[in-house]
């Protein structure tokens, strides 16, 4: 059997046993991918980078373009930046690219390759660009990176020229789906107010076959948009570890106000990004998403006695986590365990508050944790749902539950990365997901004289 | 026939100059290739790393437990990373990190990874611990040696140190080595210790994808030989320490497993022979010479018997899809030359043509060997990168790919079928059944209906890429 825990339950307190994490230059590299024209550098071993790529492309199925500084023991000596200066000209002589987003690797940082003095002095043609962040990967997980990439278009790209701030709204997506910034982009849409969201990566992970295959696809936020986000009214930061940081620097170095806000899963957060935007810009709500929050609501009375008091175990990163949890006691479910594997003791707060608030006791809530934790509290005792990505597949079979896929990555079922579950649209699909799940289940289990046709 | 894909317009990809010397072309104009170097600084290679290599190969032990000593990311895309299936244990599919944070890079990891050995053995009381290095670990000098040294000593198991920093080639050959260092220390009896001799064989660079070594095990039982242990498919720690125990060694994948076939005769006097069973073709050579070796007349007849039995089964179907498959062209990018080869040669059989040819870890004879297999003008490539992968497809308008995962989607974009001989695969592909198998899946993605509707909204004129699939 799959079982990661002995029979009797242990203590485990040293390094991680499957862990749900990735390292920083995995987000690092997401992120670059969501800027038009932009090929990521991983400046570090050729391993890395061919690691983030497969497990990209893994997830989205799509290619993950991505190049290498290519160190070897030399440049582990003597320090990678000859590496990087010559792997600047070559990728502007062979691939092109309008912008090269270089991220560090846990071995340049234990170097200490200086990367924004290596960039100065690279060859940068005319109209090109060249940005770096630092993700060293002993910090912080692919959020962390997700981050610091942001934070880097922000400090190398973005700019203000003083003059009134237009009427328009940045957004800050954090690490989703194409197909949940697609969603989100619509909903401000509908509301009227023009965006620029940053990174952007629909068209670029989510890309069509077309007739003709292109290396850096249509998609992607516009170098040119990154620039004059400066001149915005505001920004939306969707989900604290992935955007709080990039946006509080634009508001320092623009004066771009920012609006912190959860990952818009769920009814509420839909509601609270709704009304942060209503309230910013003064726009009415149309009918057309009233009317798709009815549709929601309805569901949900529908059918609300199916989830009234299931048990649910949920684990994924950080941003999506909180706004599930928020989501799940909406459903009237109890989230019974909530775990994280990304470092931030913020997470735990906030999910007891959460339960606090709902009156649910005795769950069981971990930043930083890892699916050997997970696995024990559910032998220890048993929930009627888990939730996560696909690596929850193992406890699943080992523990007979029914499982929602959910987050990243999910390399065992495709169509996930082009269907949101953001928004109120994402509702409709995470309650046809979680009741599908459910049902399922009991129809498997129950008696012949229990099989129904109506439920 | 000429296949067009007419989707697609020339590209105007340009190549690195450097990366010349990397691409020959087999036939008239044939020079010779620069390989085994390291890849360009920029490149978008599709190679890995030396950890990347010690892994893939060590991972198969099936109970013994793999810590990687590193930052998370190392252990985290390296998750159940093969399709190595197991007769039994499982504890190779769970996942170890010693999860190395900015405290353990400055003030060392050596405290963290005890820790974390002393936290396994009381959980798990596995048979033996392989400890990775990874690029950190051997930056920052954290002596991996001396602590499983003395973790070994304190609990009487083999506590194994896996020399595999990233950083000292992006090469998985080293990384290969290193793990063939790692299993020589396991089997090597300590003092005392006699390992029987047998009339068995061990089955070397074997990693039991999908079952395969269970197929080629059940050939040769059938025939009258035992396979002693496999390296590593469905491999135990107990299992390997009898490897000595052997009278021939097959070697199967022979970039990760030359090194110790040669340890192995030079220290226990077995004898090894390379062997190939991708195929059918292969798999009668290898069988034959098999027998050879034992030089048993049962031997022989039984193996005689199989092949005929088996290759009645084969043939009718080779001649079905091979009336699908004739001229249609075929590019192969995989991480070994060794299978590379293979999978030329299975092509071959189907009468397609194989026009471009690349390897992540050939040598210099490997490509020759590669040349001499095709016809002129087909492409060889060392190391390629995507853009180089795109020109050539585009180029020699391919019709369908064999390779890994990051080649997969690029392909398919470029409405080129796709065939997947990565490590990580879940149905094997060995034997007769798996050349079966293969063939199916070949013609599966080469004649899907899908491709014509990418077409859609285009005006072209017919191809026969439309050749409707009769049965799947």
């Amino acid at each position: 059997m799959l079982d990661c825990v002995p029979d009797k339950p242990v203590a485990h307190t040293a390094g991680k046993i499957n862990p749900i994490k990735a390292c920083q230059p995995l987000g690092a590299m997401y992120a670059a991918l969501g800027i038009h024209g932009c090929l990521p550098h991983s400046h570090g071993s050729q391993g890395c980078c061919a690691y983030h790529r497969m497990a990209l492309t893994r997830h989205f199925r799509d290619p993950a373009m991505a190049s290498s500084s290519s160190f070897t023991e030399g440049a582990s000596v003597f320090g990678g930046g000859s590496n990087l200066k010559t792997a600047i000209k070559n990728i502007f002589q062979i691939y092109n690219p309008d912008i090269i987003a270089v991220h560090t690797t846990c071995l340049s940082e234990t170097i200490g390759d200086d990367i924004p003095t290596i960039i100065k002095q690279s060859e940068i043609p005319e109209g090109k660009y060249v940005i770096h962040c630092n993700t060293p990967s002993y910090k912080g997980s692919h959020i962390t990176g997700f981050s610091n990439m942001c934070k880097g278009m922000v400090s190398y790209l973005a700019g203000s020229d003083g003059s009134e701030k237009k009427r328009r709204v940045n957004i800050f997506p954090g690490f989703i789906n194409p197909g949940d910034m697609r969603e989100i982009k619509r909903i401000v849409s509908e509301l009227g107010v023009s965006y620029i969201m940053y990174p952007d990566t629909t068209g670029v992970m989510d890309s069509p076959i077309l007739p003709k295959y292109e290396m850096f696809p249509k998609g992607g936020a516009k170098i040119e948009d990154i620039i004059d986000s400066g001149n915005s009214q505001a920004t939306l930061a969707l989900g604290s570890w992935a955007s709080d940081e990039p946006a509080a620097l634009l508001q320092e170095k623009c004066k771009v106000k920012g609006i912190p806000l959860k990952l818009p899963i769920g009814v509420k957060a839909t509601d609270d990004m709704i009304m942060a935007i209503k309230n910013e810009f003064g726009v009415e709500v149309p009918e057309s998403l009233d009317i798709e929050r009815g549709q929601v609501l309805d569901t949900l009375i529908d059918t609300h006695f199916h989830y009234q008091g299931k048990t649910v175990a949920l684990f994924g990163d950080p941003d999506h986590v909180i706004a599930m949890t928020e989501f799940l006691i909406t459903m009237g479910m109890v989230p019974k365990y909530v775990l994280t594997g990304t470092p931030g003791s913020k997470f735990e707060k906030i999910i007891n508050g959460m339960l606090e608030d709902a009156g649910i006791e005795g769950s069981k809530v971990r930043a930083e944790g890892d699916l050997f934790d997970l696995q024990q509290w559910i032998k220890e005792e048993s929930v009627d749902l888990l939730i996560g990505n696909s690596h929850g597949k193992y406890i699943a079979r080992a523990e007979d539950l029914p499982f929602v896929r959910f987050g990243f990555p999910i390399m065992d079922r495709a169509v996930h990365p082009l269907m949101p579950v953001t928004g109120y649209r994402g509702c409709l699909r995470l309650i046809e997901m979680i009741s599908d799940a459910l049902l399922d289940r009991r129809d498997r289990d129950c008696l012949d004289e229990d099989y129904e046709l109506v439920l | 026939m000429e296949n067009t894909c007419p989707l697609i317009s020339e590209t105007d990809a340009a190549l690195i100059t450097d990366r010349q010397s990397s691409i020959m072309t087999a036939g008239n104009n044939k020079k010779s290739i620069s390989c085994d170097v390291d890849s360009l600084a920029g490149s978008v290679s599709q190679r890995a790393c030396v950890f990347s290599g010690a892994r893939v190969v060590l991972n198969p032990v099936t109970d013994a437990v793999h810590l990687v000593h590193g930052p998370i990311g190392c252990a985290s895309y390296t998750y159940d990373i093969r399709g190595s299936l197991s007769s039994g244990p499982n504890m190779y599919r769970r996942n170890f990190s010693t999860d190395m944070k900015e405290k353990d890079v400055i003030f060392g990891g050596e405290t963290k990874l005890i820790a974390c050995i002393d936290e396994i053995v009381e959980k798990y009381s596995p048979p033996a611990i392989f400890v990775y290095a990874t690029c950190v670990a051997g930056m920052i000098g954290d002596d991996i040696v001396a602590v499983c040294r003395g973790a070994s000593e304190r609990y009487g198991i083999d506590i194994i140190p896996v020399e595999s920093s990233g950083f000292l080639s992006g090469n998985k050959i080293i990384g290969y080595r290193a793990a063939a260092e790692a299993l020589l220390k396991l089997i090597t009896p300590k003092d005392g210790e006699v390992v029987e001799k047998t009339r068995k064989l061990n089955y070397l660079g074997e990693y039991n994808l999908g079952g395969e070594k269970w197929v080629v095990e059940r050939y040769l039982k059938e025939i009258g030989i035992g396979i002693n242990v496999a390296f590593t498919g469905d491999s135990t720690v107990a299992k390997l320490k009898k490897a000595p125990g052997a009278c021939l060694n097959l070697v199967q994948c022979t970039g990760s497993m030359h090194w110790l076939a040669g340890m192995l005769e030079e220290k226990f006097d077995i004898p090894y022979m390379d062997v190939n069973f991708f195929g059918s073709q292969n798999t009668i050579e290898s069988l034959r010479k098999i027998a050879a070796f034992y030089d048993d007349p049962g031997i022989y007849a039984r193996t005689e018997a199989l092949i005929e039995r088996e290759m009645k089964a084969v043939t009718p179907v080779i001649e079905k899809y091979k009336k699908k498959l004739t001229g249609k062209r075929a590019a192969i990018y995989v991480g070994g030359a060794f299978k590379a080869l293979a999978i030329i040669r299975q092509l071959k059989e189907l009468g397609m043509e194989i026009v471009f040819t690349g390897t992540q870890t050939g040598k210099k004879e490997d490509y020759e060997e590669i040349g001499n297999l095709l016809n002129e003008g087909s492409i060889i490539v060392d190391d390629a990168n995507p853009a180089e992968i795109e020109k050539f497809l585009i180029e020699k308008k391919v019709d369908v790919m064999a390779g890994g995962v990051k080649e997969r989607f690029l392909a398919y974009k470029l409405g080129v079928g796709f065939i997947d001989h990565n490590h990580d695969r879940k149905d094997g592909l060995i034997g007769f059944e798996g050349a079966v198998k293969f063939i199916r899946e070949v013609y599966v993605t080469t004649c899907s209906p899908v491709w014509k509707y990418m077409k859609e909204g285009l005006k072209e004129e017919d191809d026969d890429r439309n050749s409707q699939q009769d049965d799947s």
